[in-house]
């Protein structure tokens, strides 16, 4: 048997490499394609973790495989919690990197517009294809000139109610009316069951609910031009004298100290009759009927209905959480982010995370009211349509950063606060008014 | 023969290189430069720097992704004008002072008794240690469901016990809420104050006090006159650490309330939080910031010449 001496083997192995690398390269030249490890590139997308577990279960299990066989990229998928999205990705554009794609929520668009790279292309496309895109998803991803991000979906906040605690109070369906409300709630109250809502410093349900209130008794922030300041006004003022009676009357008055979680967990446990909130409260109660029970021993979510917030002298309105994802533009895969965000909200792929969320979200565009998921649950109903009665903070103005400063300094949820907490209704609205006027002069 | 001129040539100019260091580094000017270097490039870098950087944002109206210009002290102009900055003001100093003079007072009693031999004496002093080692966030989210208007521990214990026949909204009224973060902070700050003053105490002669016994001088009296003044320069350094991390407490307020109900906890860094990244005012969060630094300074200032004072007596 001939012997291979170390320094033969050296040689030949050389030679091989030499050999296949050259065929390689041959190759490439031939096909006029980068081989497959030098194409795959990767897209970073940072989103919040998701109040519907099954649907991160799906983004990273099936979601993100596909895309790396049809995009060819490696999709790497980041989850951290809400409250800390926005500090993330306020570093990650100071410091000029971090994620390719952000899933921001409210107006952080208009926040970041001169660190987005323009998606118009892809947005066009989108709305064109499926019916156009709700109100409250263009004003906080439009900023007159061109689109920030691409609108990704309206987290619907709609009041979760026990059918059989307000039918025991006569109200046979949800009352229409603030009027009708209080006096329902008045006598829940009475019965141990109040109605139960925030008003503490909370980004979720205290906005959510207080500037569709607001809004419902004919009370802005500002008009149209969004520089002329008019929240001092008699809609402002009834709305506060109503809602200190209210507090008192109806409501569970450790509202104030709430998070956005406490009420999920005061109706889950019996606590309250009535609270505004995601679908989560239902699609929790839903998965674990033999947990929640009602107080017959019954599975809760039978007992539980859903119902837009009542009507006031000026309409009716709903405040719903819009999430974008935002293209960055210190991304150096922008070509590849692009080809991702233009994938990823096609119908077929998003209409696959849209069902995994069960009706929590709606689509960020019209074609998805017509979704057969709709057909599955009657209770969800009133979350399909939700988004059309959608507005956002800084109406009658733009969703832009003054908007935001009002939002972030919780001006319109403290006014409320201020007023069940004993200050007269002139004193909170004009303390508000004097805020957002200091916010628009600057 | 060339090797061997090598070989030898080598060390001697090695000798004269050491030698010319042995020499720069025998001025002592030059050997406390060196030993400083590595302190002063970690000083330079995570404090010097981002203070200086905090002091150039808060002149410009720089924003999130928007580089900024030069715009004088209008930021801290318009906090003058700003009600919630003023709430913030007076929050921070109540939230500082009253929690200053309980961490105090609780953190000497427990030192004092920790002081005394009895069994067990480790094993407790490693307990009182918790609430100081358990990171803030953590205890904090057990003291927020403590406090749960709904679901609260202390209200049913104080219920059962029949001390109390409605709830007790611990963080929904304003002036409760203010006592209820203090409480927290209390609670987490005691360790602190405790075992740094425990090692003060343990630095005092034992004869000290038996000659003051001896010369008939009761307990309070041996306290006041021997205790204290011994105790009192570690004490200042414990106090003046214990400010400056109060008066910039954020995690504790960031989790229990977020600054609500309306403000009522509203502290200087929850507020600059609030501007400078909820908001992407970060100029405007800098000078909510950087408003802090006059009184901190202030309070350094005195405490420092306090303690030299104390020092040279």
């Amino acid at each position: 048997m001939a012997r291979i001496h170390r320094r033969k083997l050296l040689q030949l192995s050389g030679a091989g490499a030499v050999a296949a690398k050259a065929g390689g390269i041959a190759s490439i030249l031939a096909t006029a394609r980068a081989p497959a490890y030098a194409q795959t590139a990767s897209v970073h997308w940072l989103r919040w973790n998701d109040f519907v577990p099954a649907s991160d279960a799906l983004l990273r299990k099936e979601i993100a495989p596909e895309a790396e066989k049809a995009l060819g990229i490696k999709l790497n998928i980041e989850t951290i919690n809400g409250n800390d999205l926005q500090a993330r990705t306020t570093s990650a554009i100071q410091s000029g990197t971090g994620p390719d794609v952000i899933c921001g929520l409210n107006n952080w668009p208009q926040l970041y517009g001169e660190s987005v790279a323009n998606v118009d292309d892809i947005v066009e496309e989108i709305g064109k294809a499926q019916g156009g895109f709700y109100e409250e998803s263009r004003v906080v991803a439009n900023n007159g000139e061109k689109w920030l991000g691409v609108p990704w979906c309206v987290l619907g906040a709609m009041i979760v109610y026990r059918k059989s605690w307000l039918a025991e109070q006569g109200a046979s369906s949800f009352p229409a009316t603030w009027e009708e409300y209080r006096a329902v709630g008045k006598k829940l109250k009475a019965a141990g069951h109040p109605i139960g809502q925030t008003l503490g410093h909370t980004f979720g349900d205290a906005p959510t609910f207080t500037y569709p209130y607001l809004w419902s008794w004919g009370g802005k922030e500002v008009e149209a031009d969004g520089k002329t300041v008019v929240l001092n006004s008699k809609g402002a003022i009834d709305s506060v004298k109503f809602m200190a009676d209210f507090w008192k009357e109806a409501l569970d008055e450790g509202g104030l100290a709430w998070d956005d979680t406490s009420n999920n967990r005061a109706f889950l446990s019996g606590t309250i009759c009535a609270t505004l909130n995601g679908a989560s409260i239902y699609l929790l109660a839903k998965s674990k009927p033999d947990t929640y029970l009602d107080d017959k021993g019954k599975p809760m979510f039978e007992d539980m209905a859903h119902s837009p917030l009542p009507k006031g002298p000026g309409g009716q309105f709903g405040y719903h959480l819009p999430m974008t994802n935002m293209l960055m533009g210190y991304s150096k895969n922008q070509k590849a982010a692009k080809e991702f965000l233009r994938w990823i909200t096609s119908k077929e792929i998003y209409g696959r995370w849209f069902n995994s969320q069960q009706g929590y979200s709606v689509g960020a565009t019209t074609v998805w009211e017509e979704d057969p998921l709709w057909k599955k649950d009657p209770v969800m109903l009133p979350f399909r349509g939700a988004a059309r009665a959608g507005r956002f903070p800084g109406y009658a103005g733009p969703a832009d950063r003054k908007a935001a400063e009002g939002l972030s300094k919780y001006l319109i949820t403290d006014m409320y606060a201020k007023a069940v907490q004993g200050t007269p209704a002139e004193e909170a609205v004009k303390w508000a008014d004097a805020e957002f006027k200091s916010i628009h002069a600057a | 023969m060339a090797v061997t001129s090598y070989a030898l040539s080598e060390p001697r100019a090695g000798a004269s290189q050491r030698g010319a260091l042995t020499r720069t580094l025998e001025d002592e000017r030059w050997l406390a430069l060196v030993l400083l270097l590595p302190t002063l490039v970690l000083l330079g870098l995570f404090i010097a720097y981002p203070f200086v950087k905090g002091v150039e944002l808060s002149v410009t109206d720089t924003k999130v992704g928007v580089a900024g210009n030069f715009v004088g002290l209008s930021n801290f102009l318009a906090l003058a004008n700003d009600s919630i900055f003023r709430t913030a003001v007076w929050n921070t100093c109540v939230y500082t002072v009253v929690t200053t003079v309980f961490k105090l007072a609780l953190g000497l009693w427990l030192a004092l008794l920790l002081n005394r031999h009895f069994r067990g004496k480790a094993l407790t002093r490693a307990f009182i240690l918790l609430p100081f080692i358990i990171p803030t966030v953590l205890s904090t989210f057990a003291w927020k469901w403590m406090f749960d208007p709904t679901f609260s521990v202390i209200n049913w214990s104080l219920f059962r016990l029949g001390l109390i026949h409605g709830r007790i909204n611990w963080l929904g009224e304003p002036g409760l809420a203010l006592i209820s973060v203090i409480i927290v902070n209390v609670w987490r700050g005691v360790p602190f104050y405790a075992i740094s003053l425990l090692a003060g105490l343990q630095t005092i002669s034992p004869e000290l006090h038996e000659a003051a016994a001896i010369d008939g001088a009761r307990a309070w009296h041996r306290f006041w006159h021997v205790t204290w003044p011994l105790l009192l320069p570690v004490t200042m350094v414990v106090v003046l650490f214990s400010v400056i991390q109060t008066f910039s407490d954020f995690q504790l307020v960031y989790v229990l309330t977020g600054g609500g109900p309306a403000n009522s906890t509203q502290l200087f860094a929850t507020y600059a939080y609030q501007i400078g990244v909820g908001t992407g005012l970060l100029s405007q969060g800098a000078a909510i910031s950087l408003a802090m630094f006059p009184v901190l300074l202030l309070v350094v200032i005195v405490q420092l010449l306090y303690i030299r004072r104390v020092e040279t007596l």
